[in-house]
């Protein structure tokens, strides 16, 4: 599978990156030369293969529900841009 | 003071409790040596002098007392991926300008309870992604070695007075070094310069696809990764979350066993932490490994390797046989598959891990005309081109209706890889010994890898099947070439067996000796 210039667009755009025209040109080449790496990955037969999720096997810890950390907005807004009364400024997003 | 930073952790751990010297001394010789080198190397973002002379002030009033822990007083390097509080913590990435966090990752929290004391935050590939440490926002790392020259000149048989030269007509070799400045490998680039330069006892460092064993082969160190789950990943900068791991590289094979003993850990703040106790590493070095089965993977004979590499191969093969191991080919018969996967996992999960930096918590912050404009400028302006690359993959692979094709079919591949390596350890193999790498250091900006990313993703070729499979590997030196750059072994070991690798790579180490640049900085 390769890409075109508009799909390098609209990823740009979901991953939120803005691009020039220049820059998306460019990576449509950088992502076909990686996508056509990738590609030799269909000659595997996986059938019957499950994904992998974890390395080895080991049920997913638990810890009881209990409030065991909290009370620091202070420390959470510390390193943000923009900030008022703990909370994060952000540009408008409601009218 | 300068032979101070020369004494491995091992000497300088028995001269600190003997009290020969002191935390103080040591650190103050760092400090010095890191002012003189850094201009040159670029290994420290950011040296943290101040806390640094703290640290080791109270690590002298412990040794003073007899008391102290494993590491009392020991200078460490801290790559910049890990969460030191109130200090300096950015991945190396434009995009966390500014960012200081308010906790200590787990890792480096041990560390520091042990006794250790922190130089400062070293140089790396932004957000751990490559293998150079070119895509660092500070710039690049220079290698302490340099490639040299050898000139053969052929004398004629002369006497010339007393105490003059005196031949019998042979041959006199001189090495002159190359000024061109070659690349640490990465990602853990300033981690592996800094401890090979003699600008710290030991790094923190780690690896995703092979940052921590390419690094250290390229620079004449020995970096292990462990099994995923043995070192915490809490608090240090998230890549690729199935696949990072944190590990040492250091001087010689104890220091790294010494270093991993206080990294690694239990951590109820990281549910991938495995509930398993922490060896001592140290007590495997020097176990004899008679009998040992030591495999040797026919695949790992790639196409284009240079001889170099094949003959060292054959060299770590001889010394194994001669230390009584039994010498097995093997077979993993999906090895090539390993790094397209890694291409298609390593970038989906970095793409999710990366969506955080938004100029909305921390960091960065381009102003934009809507919150959408500023999420879209912030991240253009904050993040480099190799960054960008693999968000713009992993997005796409992620993407609606290509799901299963590529992650879902990578994931299956990566399952594949896992079951070669369990049929070799089922069949009675302890450990499995292959190449660190494909080549010795390239230089800084070699064109051909900046001209073709897939060309720099090959630097991985041998490691990354480890961190697919969640497996421990060590790369260990085991030479010169004939630049007089250092080449490395990687040994292999089943899940949660890091002593086999410790006790393994020290008769490697034993047999090779142990390498150090020539100083030109």
């Amino acid at each position: 599978m390769s890409v075109d210039l508009q799909t390098v667009k609209r990823v740009a755009r979901l991953a939120r990156i803005a691009v020039s025209e220049a820059d998306a040109e460019r990576m449509t080449g950088e992502l076909n030369a990686i996508l056509g790496f990738v590609e030799q990955l269909n000659e595997v037969d996986v059938a019957g293969v499950e994904p992998m999720t974890s390395v080895i096997p080991m049920e997913m810890k638990k810890r009881p529900d209990v409030v065991t950390d909290g009370s620091k907005a202070a420390d959470i807004v510390a390193n943000a841009p923009a900030t008022e009364e703990n909370f994060f400024l952000v540009p408008k997003v409601v009218e | 003071m300068s032979d101070l930073t020369h004494l491995t952790i091992s000497q300088a751990r028995a001269k600190l409790r003997a009290r020969e010297i002191t935390a103080t001394e040591m650190t103050e010789a760092y400090l010095q040596a890191i002012e003189r080198a850094n201009p040159a190397l670029n290994a420290y973002v950011v040296v943290t002098d101040d806390k640094a002379r703290d640290m080791a002030k109270a690590s002298d009033a412990k040794l003073a007392k007899g008391e102290g822990g494993s590491l009392e007083g020991i200078p460490l390097g801290i790559k910049d991926l890990f969460g030191t509080e109130g200090i300096h913590t950015q991945a190396c990435s434009h995009v966390l300008d500014g960012f200081k966090p308010h906790y200590e990752s787990t890792v480096t929290a041990n560390l520091w309870a042990d006794g250790a004391v922190m130089l400062g935050k070293l140089n790396m590939d932004e957000f751990a992604m490559g293998s150079s440490n070119e895509s660092s926002y500070y710039g690049p790392v220079v290698n302490p070695w340099r490639r040299s020259r050898v000139d053969t000149m052929v004398m004629p048989t002369t006497h010339q007075g007393d105490g003059g030269f005196v031949s019998a007509g042979g041959t006199r070799t001189a090495r002159t070094l190359d000024n061109a400045r070659l690349v640490p490998g990465g990602s853990s680039g300033g981690s592996a310069s800094a401890v090979s330069a003699f600008l710290c006892a030991g790094a923190t460092a780690t690896d995703t696809g092979g940052s921590i064993r390419q690094p250290a082969a390229f620079t004449g160190t020995v970096g292990i990764k462990p099994t995923y789950g043995r070192c915490s990943r809490w608090g240090i900068v998230a890549f690729a979350s199935s696949l990072d791991q944190a590990g040492p590289i250091a001087r010689d094979v104890r220091d790294a066993a010494i270093l991993l003993k206080s990294m690694a850990s239990v951590d109820p703040k990281d549910t991938t932490s495995v509930d398993r106790p922490v060896p001592d590493y140290e007590a495997a070095i020097g176990k004899p490994i008679k009998g040992m089965k030591v495999g040797i993977p026919r695949e790992y004979r790639v196409d284009g390797m240079p001889d170099e590499i094949e003959a060292l191969w054959q060299k770590g093969i001889a010394w194994l046989k001669d230390a009584g191991a039994e010498i097995v080919d093997i077979s993993l018969p999906h090895t090539k598959y390993a790094l397209p996967a890694y291409y298609i996992v390593a970038p989906a999960e970095a793409s999710s891990n990366l969506a955080r930096y938004d100029g909305v918590r921390y960091g960065l912050r381009v102003p934009g005309k809507d919150i959408v404009d500023m999420y879209e400028k912030t991240r253009a302006a904050g993040f480099g081109r190799e960054v960008k690359r693999r968000i713009m993959i992993g997005t796409y692979v992620l993407s609606a209706g290509y799901y299963d094709a590529y992650y879902l079919q990578a994931q299956k591949v990566r399952n594949l890889i896992k079951r070669d390596f369990e049929t070799a350890f089922t069949a009675g193999v302890d450990v499995i010994l292959t190449p660190a790498t494909p080549s010795a250091a390239f230089g800084i900006a070699d064109e051909d890898m900046a001209a073709d990313p897939v060309k720099m993703y090959l630097n991985d070729i041998f490691t990354v099947t480890v961190n697919m499979a969640g497996l421990p590997g060590i790369a260990v030196p085991a030479g010169l070439d004939a630049k007089g750059l250092p080449l490395g072994l990687q040994l292999i070991g089943r899940p949660f067996d890091e002593e086999t690798l410790f006790q393994t790579a020290h008769v490697i180490e034993q047999a090779a000796g142990t390498f150090q640049p020539e100083k030109w900085w």
